[in-house]
């Protein structure tokens, strides 16, 4: 874990007094309401539906049982006792009250976290593979670029009012669970020639209206040089970047317009103008980071027992990953419960995973993009504990990776731009296949809904996207096939005309019942099977003998 | 009028109190004078400048808006080229912004009456703390 240090204190403890006399000025008139409204996003607060929300960051997935344990408590102190776990590794909690945000910001900074840059148009949380420092294919941890680059992002001077929006995320393993293709810039941990370490950069992904693969802008990057490149790519964006229209001014957008070699010649200028501006990070400071995130001190000789329990092995099938050691392994604890708001848990449930964590995991814990939550590492011994402790806690669910881990954006229960609802279409579908067995026999089924275009709920790259529209005030529901957030990332296809608030759960049946019945075997995935057979099986499903297969819906 | 904030506080223009005149930076090539005052849009290219800066007392980036942070990388660009005269933001910037605006290389801000009125010379000095850039920077062309 990255322990702040007496700088990094001061620093959130400054900017939670400097947010209270924003807050005191805004009341004076000091400052418009437009000009209060990037501080208040800057740090964290949001204006929702029905109130405000307060988005904390969760740096690059990582938190420990202590800051848990805040959470929970901020949970029942300044909400209605419980927190929703967001596909930015960030928690949100969805009904604090203004005056109340920086006592709220104050409880954070206690256990050293903060609502920095998780909203606004600005560079936004660092997000990171959840199984870093633990997956058995990893290069190098990525954590230690995600906290380098969380401390030079942080109130950087020059990029906080950038076109847009600005995420990164990095990933340390070929298997990219980051989903480093689908940000504004990806970096992906590599080695050249001569085995040294550095990165790919890849720019211009993005979901949203226009959903983007980014595509590489150079292809290895030396590690020294990571910063003043990163810089020289905001440096471009933010004097290139469109500020005339708020759906055109990602940087995909800039990289589509100007095509992709323009815009590296571009950054390539201005990173030899700059690069000269800094010092190689100092080694101390590097060393310091890099041991923060040293592997915990490995329990050894223990008996692992055989699993005997039908449940317990059940779940050990779907939520245990083979870990780098083969005495332990990285568990995955699901926040999917049948019929549940996926992303949610209660503070009681936040109290229970500190408690298992700090008993079984070394005190680590980790925050995934698909909303559920890691134990990174576990003693296989410990497994029939760990899970006996879930099950107390409600938290036992079979799931990760199966058709009912659906990630949904909060759609029109909460969201103040949604044109439909999300969460029940997630409820409703993973009630329709509750039964674990039939779940088992359908295998990995990636299912992503989103509330509107914005794509919150990135349904462009979900084995099966929906997009939730209105329609002449009627909730439609659009389909896509196909899509992918991993290394081989894909952005989904359109089936046809969409479908009603009532049709959409059969439809999705439908796909499902389809797939079974053209699989090659059950070992082939349904995006495996989607990619060697095409769209037509699945429409026909879908559309039957309707005569036309609309392109509009 | 405007109001020039620096880091002693509110002051006069004495750039143009002193009879400074500015032209814009697409007029600079027109004209052979010394101790000029030049204009930059935000869609300017600072590039253009480099060959003058001798003759530039002082270059002026206007704000459009205080949410369109092209200037602080204009700022910056003029100083990594190796721009050492005076460096002025105008506009609508905030009092929030000054801090950032010293950062990235300007040495003032201009500002209208109105906002001077707002928000008063109290809320441009809060003291800034020190920044994580620092860290990772050398002090070569800070400004
Ligand atoms: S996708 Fe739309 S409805 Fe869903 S959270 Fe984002 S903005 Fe809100």
């Amino acid at each position: 874990m990255y322990a702040y240090t007496d700088f990094d204190q001061a620093f959130v403890r400054e900017r939670v007094d400097a947010f209270r006399d924003q807050v005191a000025r805004r009341i004076n008139g000091s400052l418009t309401e437009d000009e209060f409204k990037p501080h208040r996003l800057m740090n964290g607060l949001y204006l929702q539906l029905h109130a405000y929300m307060l988005r904390v960051a969760i740096p690059y997935g990582t938190l420990d049982g202590r800051q848990m344990r805040q959470l929970a408590m901020i949970a029942d102190r300044w909400d209605k006792g419980y927190g929703h776990f967001t596909t930015r590794q960030n928690i949100q909690f969805n009904w604090p009250k203004l005056a109340d945000t920086p006592a709220m910001l104050d409880a954070l900074a206690d256990v050293e976290m903060h609502a920095i840059q998780t909203s606004g148009n600005c560079i936004r949380n660092v997000t990171s593979d959840h199984f870093a420092g633990a997956a058995a294919d990893e290069i190098e941890d990525p954590r230690p670029t995600a906290e380098l680059i969380r401390q030079w992002s942080t109130d950087h001077p020059e990029f906080l009012y950038l076109p847009r929006k600005f995420k990164i995320a990095v990933t340390g393993s070929p298997n990219d669970r980051a989903a480093a293709k689908a940000h504004d810039i990806g970096l992906r941990m590599v080695r050249d020639d001569i085995g040294a370490p550095g990165y790919e950069v890849l720019v211009g992904g993005g979901l949203g209206r226009t959903p983007m693969i980014a595509r590489v802008v150079r292809a290895f990057l030396p590690k020294a040089d990571l910063l003043p490149y990163l810089e020289a790519i905001l440096h471009v964006y933010n004097l290139e970047g469109r500020r005339d229209n708020k759906y055109k001014a990602r940087i995909k957008i800039l990289a589509h317009e100007t095509g992709i070699d323009e815009l590296r010649t571009r950054i390539e200028a201005a990173f030899e103008r700059i690069r000269g501006d800094f010092t190689a990070p100092d080694p101390a400071t590097v060393a310091r980071i890099q041991g923060s995130f040293a592997a915990p001190d490995f329990a050894t000789d223990r008996e692992i027992p055989t699993i005997a329990d039908p449940a317990l092995r059940s779940w050990v099938d779907t939520n245990v990953a083979d870990h780098r050691r083969a005495d332990h392994a990285m568990v995955t604890v699901s926040l999917k419960p049948i019929g549940g708001t996926p992303g949610d848990a209660t503070s009681d449930q936040m109290r229970a995973l500190a408690e298992i964590a700090e008993t079984y995991a070394y005190d680590e814990l980790r925050i995934s993009h698909e909303q559920n939550v890691v134990l990174p590492h576990v003693h296989r011994a410990d497994l029939p504990a760990v899970y006996a402790a879930l099950r107390e806690a409600g938290l036992h669910t079979a799931n990760v990776g199966l058709v009912s881990d659906i990630i949904a954006c909060p759609g029109m229960d909460y969201c103040a731009l949604a044109t439909a609802r999300s969460i029940p279409i997630a409820q409703e579908i993973s009630t329709a296949f509750e039964d674990i067995r039939r779940q088992r026999d359908i295998g990995e089924l990636k299912i992503k809904i989103s509330g509107c275009i914005n794509a919150c709920g990135h349904h462009h790259v979900g084995h099966i996207g929906i997009l939730g529209l209105d329609r002449a005030g009627v909730e439609t529901y659009q389909i896509t096939l196909g899509g992918d957030a991993t290394e081989t990332a894909a952005i989904g296809e359109r089936t046809g005309r969409g479908f009603s608030y009532e049709e959409i759960v059969p439809a999705v049946e439908r796909l499902v019942d389809a797939y079974l019945e053209v699989r090659e075997d059950e070992t082939e995935t349904f995006l495996e099977t989607y990619r060697r057979v095409g769209m037509t099986p699945f429409k026909d499903a879908l559309y039957g003998s309707e005569e036309e297969v609309g392109r509009a819906a | 009028m405007s109001v020039i904030v620096t880091d002693t506080g509110f002051g006069p223009d004495v750039f143009v109190e002193n009879g400074g005149q500015f032209v814009s930076a697409s007029d600079l090539a027109l004209t052979s004078a010394t101790r000029l005052g030049v204009d930059l849009f935000n869609d300017a290219d600072p590039g253009a400048l480099v060959d003058h800066f001798e003759r530039i007392a002082l270059i002026r980036i206007p704000f459009p808006s205080f949410a369109d942070g092209r200037g602080f990388s204009l700022a910056r660009q003029l100083r990594s080229l190796g721009y050492t005269g005076r460096l002025r933001a105008s506009g609508h910037l905030i009092s929030d912004q000054y801090k950032h605006a010293r950062k990235v290389g300007f040495d003032e801000v201009e500002i209208d009456f109105d906002l001077a009125t707002r928000q008063p010379e109290p809320q441009w000095l809060r003291a800034a703390a020190p920044g994580y850039l620092e860290k990772f920077r050398s002090s070569r062309k800070a400004a």
